[in-house]
């Protein structure tokens, strides 16, 4: 019976190992569709950010009462999480309690901590819960969320909530088991948490307290292994992503808008056309700013499977607090729901076949991009380093260079900077009129 | 005073300390243009040596890239480079914080090195080596003064305390709005907005922000950029408070207060 437990297992773990890392290589390969782009300079400051960002939470503190119910969430999944080894070494060997005899008195207390953190992890989801079902939080009840991403944030807190009620029933019923020196239950002593609830299962048989503690034992298991094969499918993906999200942050001041080097290319050559003769000739044609995933950067994409929803971002948005069409997290779910969908394509083809779909137009409307105020709101909200203003003016400069679509006012600066050397319409030999003025 | 130009100095094989960089709605735009006078009056106070380029200057391009037209913003930005080394400027000083960005952290790129330094900073390391003085009490001593973040000196560059220690000096008292600093709220004409009608909404951005500054109960709103001095006059008058609250930039504020 034991060998079939273990067998049963080890295929379990072996199949949700197997299904999350083909579906990792999948987003992979999505995100590595992006432009190029080196991110690997400064070293040292990129990981100060993986520590202050993603490690050390920096910006959700810029809200501190959510900032610490979400940091027991974060490190009570983290620290839980090691004691998900002993369970997957218990399972694979058919042991219980393995660290037992390692840790000796080391164990209970250890256990006690990661109890006390389930509790924590209990009590931040359920107030996370009542704040998007039962408060309605502005950012949370956004249309943007209407549908699967609503459910889906429920579906992570109400698993969440679930996964820490097996472990402490388990616990429970385990030390209720030790108290009565049933075979194969090791002695632990007190656990912090759980024990508390141990006199709750004494009136039960040998036989229910085992069968509780086993369902208990495999159904968090389970839950965890189907969990993480979630992960992938879901906005959750954030509490891996934010990591190499912070790793490759931009380090450049935030207004700095990125440099096109063939635009600057051409224009040196327009303005001192002797330089022509060394140019490097070009077969293919530039593409200017971005019309789909493909022209983004991995980064971009990365953003994207980074996001959480949050909506941090549009909460700062002076066009979204407007009432204006534009909602940058609505640009970041566009640009992953996008992509999924090439990915999709790809893994059905082989190679992408063209769907005469564009992230432009059939995700992100025109009105949207026009409402940008370029001020960094968003940028600076992003407890992970996402940057939706990037993807905003890069396809800005589609429309604007590739399309010639601009607004009426829009077309008129351009023809004015270009002949006026001012967005206004004035005579360039009046822009020094003020200090004639002064000089009498 | 007289404000010579850098052709001016050239001429006469001279190299001023600092290029007053004007921008397009501070040699242009009225109300701007005042700003342009208080900044170019206080240096000449002081005693910095300085220049404008004059009719020589151009766009540095700022509103033409972040609308998506590189091509313009190249042609802009390469012309004023070789302009810029052709003179040998090595710092500018600017009064726009749109013309600060661009110059200090997208020129780099293209050939432009210079140390920039906003009209604000500027006027911090004025009064930290004590060149600026003030006439006794000041104008705007004991007045209620709210100061509103423009995005593109604060969260594009990270510069929120120099404005904030410049008015200090002022003696006057300073209230926060709710969103300021890292938080504040844009006055709605960055990314090109104030050169075309703001997309369909609920309210337009600068009535919120007037608004918000209105109802700090400040007699003085504190701007450190033309183009958010002309969307918060606006959002002011919007809420029927132009008779009560105005509109200074911080430059003005000190030119008005100086001995």
């Amino acid at each position: 019976m034991r060998i079939v437990q273990e067998l049963l297992f080890v295929i379990l773990f072996a199949a949700a190992v197997y299904l999350f890392s083909k579906k990792v290589r999948q987003i992979r390969r999505n995100i590595l569709l992006g432009r190029d782009k080196d991110l690997n300079d400064h070293p040292d400051l990129r990981w100060k950010n993986v520590f202050l960002l993603a490690f050390g939470q920096k910006k959700m503190f810029r809200n501190p009462l959510v900032a610490i119910l979400h940091f027991f969430v974060y490190a009570g999944f983290l620290i839980v999480n090691i004691e998900i080894l002993e369970i997957i070494l218990d399972g694979i060997l058919g042991q219980h309690r393995l660290f037992v005899p390692v840790l000796g008195s080391l164990y209970p207390v250890l256990v006690g901590a990661f109890e006390v953190l389930a509790a924590l992890v209990l009590a931040g989801c359920a107030i996370f819960f009542v704040r998007r079902n039962i408060l309605k939080l502005k950012r949370f009840i956004s249309k943007d969320l209407d549908g699967w991403p609503r459910s889906d944030a429920n579906y992570i807190l109400i698993t969440e909530i679930v996964l820490m009620v097996l472990f402490l029933t388990m616990n429970a019923a385990d030390q209720a088991l030790q108290a009565r020196g049933v075979e194969h239950y090791a002695v632990t002593g007190n656990l912090l948490v759980s024990g508390l609830f141990t006199p709750l299962f004494s009136g039960f048989s040998d036989g229910t307290l085992v069968l509780i503690e086993r369902g208990c034992w495999w159904l968090h298991i389970v839950g965890i292994l189907c969990f993480l094969n979630y992960l992938p499918y879901s906005k959750h993906l954030h509490i891996i992503l934010a990591f190499p999200n912070a790793y490759y942050a931009s380090l450049e001041p935030k207004g700095e808008m990125e440099n096109m080097p063939a635009v600057q290319q051409e224009v040196q050559l327009m303005l001192q056309p002797e330089l022509a003769a060394n140019a490097p000739a070009s077969d293919t044609m530039p593409k200017f700013g971005a019309k789909d995933v493909f022209d983004l950067t991995w980064k971009n994409l990365l953003d994207a499977y980074s996001c959480t929803e949050c909506g941090r971002c549009s909460a700062a948005c002076p066009a979204n607090i407007t009432g204006k069409l534009l909602s940058p997290r609505k640009i970041m779910m566009d640009t992953r729901d996008r992509l999924e969908e090439v990915g999709r394509n790809i893994t059905a083809n082989g190679t992408f076949t063209d769907d005469s779909k564009t992230l432009l137009r059939d995700y992100i409307k025109e009105e949207e991009l026009r409402a940008c105020t370029t001020c960094n709101a968003c940028v600076q909200e992003c407890p992970v380093s996402i940057s939706p203003l990037d993807i905003i003016l890069q396809l800005r400069r589609h429309l604007v260079m590739e399309e010639s679509n601009a607004p009426a006012e829009w077309t008129g600066m351009f023809s004015n900077i270009e002949n006026n050397m001012a967005p206004w319409k004035f005579s360039m030999d009046d822009r020094d009129k003020w200090a004639m003025e002064i000089n009498g | 005073m007289y404000i010579k130009t850098m052709a001016e100095y050239a001429a006469n094989g001279e190299t001023p300390e600092v290029l007053f960089w004007v921008g397009c709605a501070g040699s242009f735009d009225q109300r701007a243009q005042k700003i342009t006078k208080a900044f170019a009056t206080i240096l000449d106070k002081v005693g910095v040596q300085f220049a404008i380029l004059g009719k020589e200057e151009s766009c540095t391009g700022d509103p033409a890239r972040r609308a998506g037209n590189e091509f313009i913003f190249q042609m802009m930005a390469q012309n004023n480079i070789q302009l810029l080394n052709m003179y040998g400027v090595k710092k500018i000083v600017t009064a726009c914080p749109h013309c600060f960005n661009t110059l200090k952290n997208e020129y780099p790129d293209l050939g432009g090195n210079y140390e920039v330094i906003h009209h604000t900073t500027f006027l911090q390391s004025l009064i930290d080596e004590g060149k600026i003085k003030l006439q006794g009490g000041g104008t705007f001593k004991g007045k209620k003064i709210t100061y509103h973040d423009s995005c593109y000196l604060g969260r594009a560059n990270d510069i929120y305390e120099a404005p904030r220690k410049v008015l200090e000096i002022l003696d006057a008292e300073l209230i926060e709005m709710k969103r300021c600093r890292s938080k504040g709220l844009c006055c709605g004409a960055g990314g090109a907005q104030m050169f075309k009608e703001e997309e369909k909404g609920t309210i337009r951005i600068n009535a919120d922000r007037g608004k918000e500054a209105v109802d700090t109960g400040a007699t003085v709103i504190a701007s450190n950029c033309p183009f958010c001095m002309t969307m918060l006059t606006d959002g002011v008058k919007e809420s029927g408070k132009e008779d009560d609250v105005k509109v200074l930039d911080i430059a003005e504020m000190i030119a008005q207060s100086m001995a």
